[in-house]
């Protein structure tokens, strides 16, 4: 590794703090979680080594609660992850050039967290910052899951409550300053918002399939209305 | 302990979530999209915020108010400049708060 890469590296670290606040309690939850559905310790640290998907790992344990069957469990799985296609192909056109090897190995640490935190980067991003990143959100959430089994608690309730925030906060500060900039990423935000928060209150799409629907419509409405605006300009001037 | 059905699951939930992340990095490798195209790739990440806030953050707690306060407190101090980090320990520091009272 060059220097070079070395303090991107370090800087995806300090990135992925915000990340990793949000994951713990997640995580520790996660363990505990594990251990009174009856997985063992190794198969509850190899899921989370494994799989690094949080929404479709809870929902995991609720269906083999439920007796359900394997098979059915992957194809949830699948449908539930499918939205990162979306953000990998967003973040595809964001990297630096770079060996496909190094890209395969980042890409498996794409969750919706990493991504946001990796997407709202200014410039290029390198691989270096996309290890740094995805390595930290990966370490808080396999040893929070192993440490959640292990001590079999979580946090204390009124921190764990409050901590539930950490997430939808981390969002937020990466959003707002966005916003200020451009009234598109308001509008894109917002619009979002809108399908999202619709969709789900009409059982319309499962949750996995809303942010998916909700995120494609926005961003192809609004950018289909600034082409639109940006032609009207053109044939304005001649 | 491993049991062989939960470690051959597992491998299967690893498979089928790896494939859409790796995916388009293959598939798209050193390939100009057309332009609408890009441009809509580029919107995905405001669009996706908007869309994992909402209506998530209101369902943290079964008290609706903990997301109402938690991403308000959260908004304003975005809005006045802090950092990341400095906007998620705010808002967990403010609930901490409100539910000390409540």
């Amino acid at each position: 590794m060059t220097i070079d890469q070395g303090t991107r590296f370090k800087k995806g670290c300090q990135a992925g703090i915000s990340i990793a606040i949000g994951y713990v309690p997640i995580a520790l939850t996660f363990g505990l979680i594990a251990k009174t559905t009856g997985l063992s310790l190794g198969e509850t640290v190899m899921m989370s080594m494994i799989v690094f998907a949080g929404a479709s790992q809870y929902m995991s344990l609720s269906l083999l609660a439920l007796g359900t069957g394997a098979f059915e469990i992957v194809l949830t799985t699948f449908i539930v992850n499918i939205r990162h296609f979306l953000m990998s192909a967003s973040l595809n056109e964001k990297v630096e050039p770079d060996r496909t090897i190094n890209r395969v190995i980042y890409s498996f640490g794409i969750t919706d967290e990493t991504f946001s935190v990796a997407a709202i980067q200014p410039g290029k991003l390198t691989t270096g910052f996309m290890f740094g990143l995805n390595l930290t959100a990966y370490l808080s959430w396999v040893i929070g899951s192993g440490v959640g089994f292990a001590i079999g608690a979580g946090l204390p309730q009124t921190l764990q409550q409050s901590m539930s925030i950490a997430l939808y906060a981390m969002f937020i500060g990466l959003l707002v300053p966005s916003m200020k900039k451009s009234v598109k990423v308001v509008f894109l935000a917002a619009l979002a918002a809108c399908f999202n928060i619709i969709f789900t209150m009409t059982n319309f799409l499962s949750s996995g399939w809303a942010i998916v629907v909700a995120t494609l419509l926005s961003a192809v409405l609004v950018e289909w209305v600034e082409g639109i605006k940006k032609k009207g300009q053109v044939s304005n001037v001649e | 302990m491993l049991s062989k059905e939960i470690v051959m699951m597992i491998i299967g939930m690893g498979i089928v979530t790896f494939i859409p992340r790796m995916l388009p990095f293959i598939m798209f490798r050193g390939k100009e999209l057309p332009a609408f195209l890009q441009g809509v790739l580029k919107n995905v990440p405001y669009a996706t915020l908007g869309a994992l806030i909402f209506p998530a953050v209101f369902y943290i707690q079964e008290d609706i108010w903990y997301g109402v306060i938690g991403a308000g407190a959260a908004f304003i101090a975005a809005f006045l400049g802090a950092n990341v980090i400095v906007v998620v320990m705010g808002s967990i520091a403010v609930l901490s708060a409100y539910s000390l009272f409540f």
